[in-house]
């Protein structure tokens, strides 16, 4: 494989979102397909990259040809095909969706999809600080537009939020860069993993420092408690495609946590060893308790997909602060299903409400409170449902109604991690890398306090949703109010019914991917696999070099 | 000098962090741009600060670190300030845009009564 894929998985979104600039609104079919062609074509890439990445070792590409301290790195490793793989899929279903309807909600909404890819791509492939940075800003300029895709006050508010919290998380996001520029002397990831054992004791406290700092900025997007604030009200008021692409947004802080994590302070960095571990792990755990207590108090189905971002957060961030490879390979496990799942609830929460917002009262003038109070399901007086059952037997349901009920039952089966969906299969995997980090049935191990805590967040967490969505669905779907039934579109059903077909395949083939995240957890766990490559990198000749041997 | 620099990006730095946490938006954006003001000036003094040194090598100064300044933090510091910028622009259209939708320039939409 050439190496040039690296780069053309960032310059294709680029380049379409150049394209996409171009023609005027009246195109919007057009735009939409071309939108949609190259998405397909990036899900290719990213396959063809996860396949290559499978091998083992890293895969550098210099992007100014200038050895690894000097010149800007990409480097693809098990970790990140994974990641870009995930968000390839993501956009295809994604933007499926919005080309039903979605698309029509404002301008511009094509471009900036294809640069929110670009970014998200650049994220997950770079191995240099800044240059992390300027992908960071690239997604998050996207995603500002993207957030107020289809405008209304609640989307501008939010918004606005969203925004300004970003902002000052990209002023640490530089303070905490230039920080540890200033004690390494480098930006480059692998060349900082080296310098960080050789630094000198009076200059450790900056260098912790700087880390903390550029933490926080990840810990901030990552959605970790109490930075988490702004991500349920924007993401329950951005439209409903938006959010379901968002759903991997605050995956991304995970990422670079998890790769600057492990890369900058393994077992092996002297005195900088672990630096750090305890704030993930009760950050995470803190993150998995209040998003719980949110998910019992919300009775909105796209609120209730916000919280479940906070809760796969939470996991996710205290599964790496207990600190195993067995428990970061089951999250990453956890990583690709759930945020599946909660994409394709983001996209259901949209159809469900649909007929709602046509009838009732506009989605931002109720904050939490639904039309009709509990009290409402019963029966009017005089009714004896006995009697009339006959009436209820027999009777035509539409089918978009029945596609929406059993859409939900899956969706939420596969959230709340219930047999017999993939979603049960990750929280198996966390549970039981917690109880046995040597691999199921490998000696009595007894967890430690907070294991056991993060054992019960998590299933107390499910019972959550479950209950959340149980009231939801009662109300919504199963409750005797007379009606419209949504009119649904092909697109639409389309796009969730492949999320549902990614969920039975994971399903069946777990073992597939769970053997590729335990060969990248243990990638991840042994840092000069990583640096190795990216230091050894030379580059290739140029122009000049050639002319000179051709004759 | 480092205290003057310190000094500056200590006083910026603490009167854009109570800019940001007032409830209006025009507060707010201009909290931001003194944020990143300040944010650029400590990018730019972790490359250690010097009077009247090349950043760039030439013909006829020794090549030593001690004849020359770092580079990276001023372009780093390029690209921060040409980053920061946009995105206080695009703050600035949002905040128009809820000053429109809301009809007023708390940054909650709607002023809390008491």
């Amino acid at each position: 494989m050439s190496q040039h894929w690296l780069m053309a998985v960032i310059l294709l979104p680029l380049a379409t979102a150049g394209l996409l600039l171009l023609p005027g609104e009246r195109h919007r079919a057009a735009k939409g397909w071309l939108n949609l062609a190259s998405c397909l074509a990036g899900l290719a890439l990213a396959a063809a990259l996860l396949h290559h990445a499978a091998g083992g070792t890293p895969e550098v590409y210099l992007a100014g040809n200038w050895a690894a301290p000097f010149g800007i790195v990409l480097v693809l490793d098990r970790l990140s095909a994974l990641m870009i793989t995930l968000v390839a899929v993501l956009a295809c279903a994604t933007l499926l969706f919005a080309m039903a309807r979605w698309t029509r909600a404002g301008a511009n909404f094509h471009a900036l999809f294809q640069v929110q890819l670009m970014g998200l791509y650049g994220a997950f492939l770079t191995g240099d600080l800044f240059n992390l940075f300027v992908f960071f800003e690239v997604m998050l300029a996207a995603s500002y537009g993207l957030v107020l895709h289809g405008s209304g006050r609640a989307r501008v508010v939010s918004g606005l939020h969203y925004l300004a919290i970003n902002l000052v998380a990209s002023s640490l996001f530089l303070i905490g860069a230039a920080l540890i520029y200033g004690v390494t002397g480098t930006l480059n990831m692998a060349d900082i993993a080296l310098k960080v054992p050789q630094v000198a004791v009076a200059d450790l406290g900056l260098l912790h420092t700087g880390a903390a700092i550029l933490a926080i900025a990840f810990l901030a997007k990552a959605g970790m408690w109490p930075l988490n604030a702004w991500l349920v009200p924007a993401y329950s008021a951005a439209s409903p495609p938006v959010a379901a692409l968002f759903a991997v947004l605050t995956k991304v802080g995970f990422y670079t946590l998890l790769r600057l994590w492990l890369l900058v302070f393994p077992a092996s960095a002297g005195a900088s060893a672990q630096f750090g571990e305890q704030w993930l792990l009760y950050g995470g755990l803190a993150t998995l308790a209040c998003a719980t207590l949110g998910l019992l108090a919300t009775r909105r189905l796209e609120r209730i997909a916000s919280l479940n971002i906070l809760v796969s957060a939470g996991t996710l961030l205290a599964s790496v602060g207990l600190g195993t490879p067995a428990l970061v390979s089951a999250a990453l496990f956890y990583l690709v299903s759930s945020t599946l799942a909660l994409a394709a609830l983001f996209l259901l929460a949209e159809l469900i409400e649909r007929s709602r917002s046509a009838n009732e009262l506009p989605l931002e003038e109720d904050a939490d409170i639904l039309p009709g109070s509990v009290g409402a399901l019963r029966p009017p007086p005089g009714v004896n449902l006995d009697d009339e059952q006959r009436v209820i037997v027999g009777r035509v349901i539409p089918w978009t109604m029945a596609f929406l009920g059993m859409s939900l039952i899956f969706c939420a089966l596969w959230v709340i991690g219930m047999p017999p969906f993939s979603g049960f299969l990750a929280k198996l995997n966390l549970i039981a890398a917690v109880l046995d980090p040597a691999g199921v049935g490998q000696g009595g191990h007894s967890p430690s306090p907070p294991g056991w805590v993060f054992i019960a967040l998590l299933l107390l967490a499910g019972v959550a949703s479950l209950i959340g969505l149980a009231r939801v669905a009662i109300l919504r779907l199963w409750a005797p109010v007379e009606r419209p039934s949504p009119a649904l579109r092909p697109y639409e059903c389309l796009a969730i019914s492949a999320l549902f077909g990614i969920c039975i395949a994971l399903t069946l083939r777990g073992e597939v991917l769970l053997r590729y995240t335990t060969a990248a957890a243990s990638d991840l766990y042994n840092p000069p696999r990583y640096i190795g490559p990216v230091m050894a990198k030379q580059p290739s000749a140029g122009p000049r070099a050639l002319l000179q041997e051709a004759p | 000098m480092e205290e003057i620099i310190a000094t500056a990006i200590g006083a910026l730095a603490a009167s854009g962090v109570w800019l940001v946490l007032r409830p209006r938006t025009y507060q707010v954006i201009m909290g931001l741009c003194l944020l990143s003001y300040a944010v650029n000036l400590f990018i730019f003094s972790m490359g250690s600060l010097f009077i009247g040194k090349e950043p760039i090598i030439r013909e006829g100064i020794k090549q030593d670190l001690l004849h020359y300044t770092d580079p990276l933090p001023q372009a780093l510091v390029l690209t921060a300030i040409v980053i920061g910028f946009a995105m206080t622009a695009l703050f600035l259209v949002v905040l128009l845009a809820a000053r429109g939708l809301t009809g007023t320039d708390h940054v909650d939409g709607g002023e809390k009564q008491p």
